[in-house]
């Protein structure tokens, strides 16, 4: 009974309190103030095609407070003009103080740009406007200077190498065994009556290390048209399947054998990645090839093909320049050419003086690399302060 | 004059195209531009060709009943039917064929694919047993690197000995990134110097057989 009058007493306490007037809201505080951004200042972005100006600032004192959420950049043709002909043009978040405006609409005509500082609580103010600047077009990038002097001095080196090999000066190239094991590797499959199974890696033809791959294959190609063994060249990407082809078949035509060049030896299996590994396990375990070729550009699928091949007991050279795939191919291959010996192999193989002086060339850039590296560490240590001038000489924009 | 035109246009593009990487102007990013979609348009017809040859080899096997031919026929009906629910799904009504299409990709080739990647754990197992045995000191060398890299990544290592974590940072930090660094100063070199090659006509075996 007692507790039916407690919840009557509730009940009528609540419908009192319903009938009475609900108290007006009270008006949202406007957000404190933020201080603008300091001087705006706009520039052409340099080494660029055009239609871009770099703007930065100085950023809101209230930035070191944490009050700020971002900055928006405005653009317009007049440093007078009304609010309404300002274009947003950007956003930055809050501790970076520039911008690159890539939508400028004419190239030589005058722009001037505000930014707009924006508070985490709402409030925004505007700066002053920028200076008024122009973009244009270059037609050099002066921040690629380094590497343009690095490059002509590269092929002077290699030029003059040529040259002296051309004047009959004996170039010492070192023993590459992996390439050194080629012959013996064709023979072999002749000698089991067995194919070779060379495979030009996996990426496209833009990839010099499969543009590296498939002069090997000429190679190849060649010795074992001499040899009259069957040769399986299977391919992922179509335009080094075509590519791949035309090498083989030319090779087996230099040779005097144009007639022993199996159209069906270089074919295209697929362009998915571990349908090709599937597909060439199925073929190193069918046709159970004498010796395996693995040159170029590989991924994931490196030790599954390699440890295929090691199961059916080829004789296994590889060769990559996939530094993260290199441990799988020393370990599952019975050579391995490391980095820029897939580079040195055509020279290598085909001992053409032109060839070896590149080879030359490459080696004495190499002796200049970690001489230039010896001496910016020295310097740097003797000197701390020359640490960034020396990083700033080596960087390409 | 068959090897001359090629080479002609390889050395005039390859000039070009290394100015190019100089030259920031409109003119020169559009044309880079262009030769990309003309690469583009090359590998659509090299694909015309690369599926000639995949229809011809099987037909091969099959006729000449070579081991396993009856495989083929799996291929030629996958390469079929998948082109076809493909091509004719883009057609307004026939939605039903590319839901299929997506279905047979999600529910069959995709698993496959993640089934042969599965595979490398095994692989990767097998390797490092053979990699990992002792029997010359750079193979020891391996043993120790590879011990203290594994227990450096997993929480047991660190309750083992708080150091074993910071050892295999710098296991991977500086020796590891050294010899990373040094035979990518190399595979750098070794690519200018191919491209230069190319270039100036010097290799050629890219033509076939690398004649004269």
């Amino acid at each position: 009974m007692r507790s039916i009058t407690v919840i009557g007493l509730i009940l009528l306490g609540s419908a009192a309190a319903l009938t009475q007037p609900m108290p007006a809201a009270p008006a949202d505080p406007a957000p404190p103030p933020v201080q603008p951004p300091g001087l705006v200042t706009a520039m052409d972005t340099p080494n660029d095609a055009g239609n871009s100006i770099s703007v930065d600032w100085r950023p809101s004192p209230d930035e070191a407070q944490g009050l700020v959420e971002g900055y928006v950049v405005y653009r317009s043709e007049s440093a007078e003009a009304p609010e309404s002909l300002w274009t947003r043009v950007g956003y930055v978040p809050y501790g970076l103080n520039q911008s690159r405006d890539q939508s400028v609409p004419e190239n030589g005509m005058d722009f001037f740009y505000r930014v707009r500082v924006v508070s985490r609580l709402g409030a925004s103010a505007v700066s002053q406007a920028s200076n008024p600047a122009r973009s244009s077009e270059q037609w050099y990038n002066s921040m690629r200077t380094n590497a343009l002097i690095a490059s002509l001095l590269f092929v002077a080196i290699v030029v003059y190498f040529i040259t002296m090999a051309q004047k009959g000066q004996h170039l010492f190239v070192r023993r590459i065994a992996g390439l050194s094991a080629v012959e013996e590797a064709v023979g072999r499959a002749t000698e089991m009556g067995r194919p070779i199974l060379f495979v030009p890696g996996l990426s496209s033809i833009s990839d010099v290390a499969t543009i590296a791959a498939l002069n090997i294959l000429g190679q190849v190609a060649k010795k074992t048209a001499e040899y009259d063994t069957p040769l399986l060249v299977p391919n992922r990407d179509p335009v080094v399947y075509t590519v791949a082809q035309e090498v083989v078949k030319e090779a087996y035509s230099e040779i005097g054998r144009p007639d022993a060049y199996n159209h069906d030896s270089v074919f295209y299996l697929t362009d998915s990645q571990m349908g090709f590994a599937s597909g060439v396990d199925g073929i190193m375990t069918r046709e159970r090839p004498a010796t395996n070729f693995f040159m170029g550009m590989f991924w994931a699928e490196s030790l599954i093909l390699a440890e295929t091949g090691a199961a059916t007991g080829a004789i296994q050279i590889a060769g990559t320049d996939a530094i993260h795939q290199l441990p799988f191919f020393i370990t599952a291959c019975d050579y391995t050419l490391i980095g820029e010996e897939l580079y040195a192999a055509s020279a290598y193989l085909a001992r053409d003086p032109k060839l070896l002086g590149t080879l030359k060339g490459q080696d004495w850039s190499k002796a200049l690399i970690v001489l230039l590296l010896v001496a910016g560490l020295a310097l740097s240590l003797i000197n701390p302060g020359v640490r960034g001038f020396i990083l700033n000489i080596l960087t390409v924009g | 004059m068959r090897r001359q035109i090629p080479l002609m246009l390889v050395l005039v593009l390859g000039i070009f195209f290394f100015i190019q990487f100089f030259v920031p102007s409109r003119l020169s990013t559009n044309i880079y531009q262009v030769s990309l979609q003309w690469l583009i348009l090359i590998s659509a017809f090299a694909i015309v060709l690369a599926i000639g040859s995949l229809v011809n080899h099987h037909l091969l096997k099959i006729k000449r009943r070579r081991e396993h031919w009856p495989y083929s026929y799996a291929t030629l009906a996958g390469l079929v039917v998948m082109s076809l629910l493909g091509i004719l799904g883009r057609f307004p009504g026939l939605g039903l064929l590319d839901e299929i299409y997506y279905r047979l990709y999600l529910f069959v080739q995709a698993p496959m694919d993640a089934a042969m990647f599965a595979i490398l754990a095994f692989y990767m197992a097998s390797a490092s047993y053979r990699a990992f045995r002792a029997r010359s000191k750079e193979a020891l060398l391996l043993l120790v690197s590879g011990f203290f890299i594994m227990l450096g990544v997993i929480p047991l290592g660190a309750l083992i000995w708080d150091r074993i974590p910071d050892i295999a940072e710098w296991i991977m930090m500086v020796p590891n990134m050294a010899a990373k660094r040094g035979i990518l100063f190399g595979v750098g070199l070794g690519i200018t110097a191919t491209s230069l090659k190319i270039i100036l006509g010097i290799e050629r075996s890219w033509l076939g057989g690398g004649g004269k």
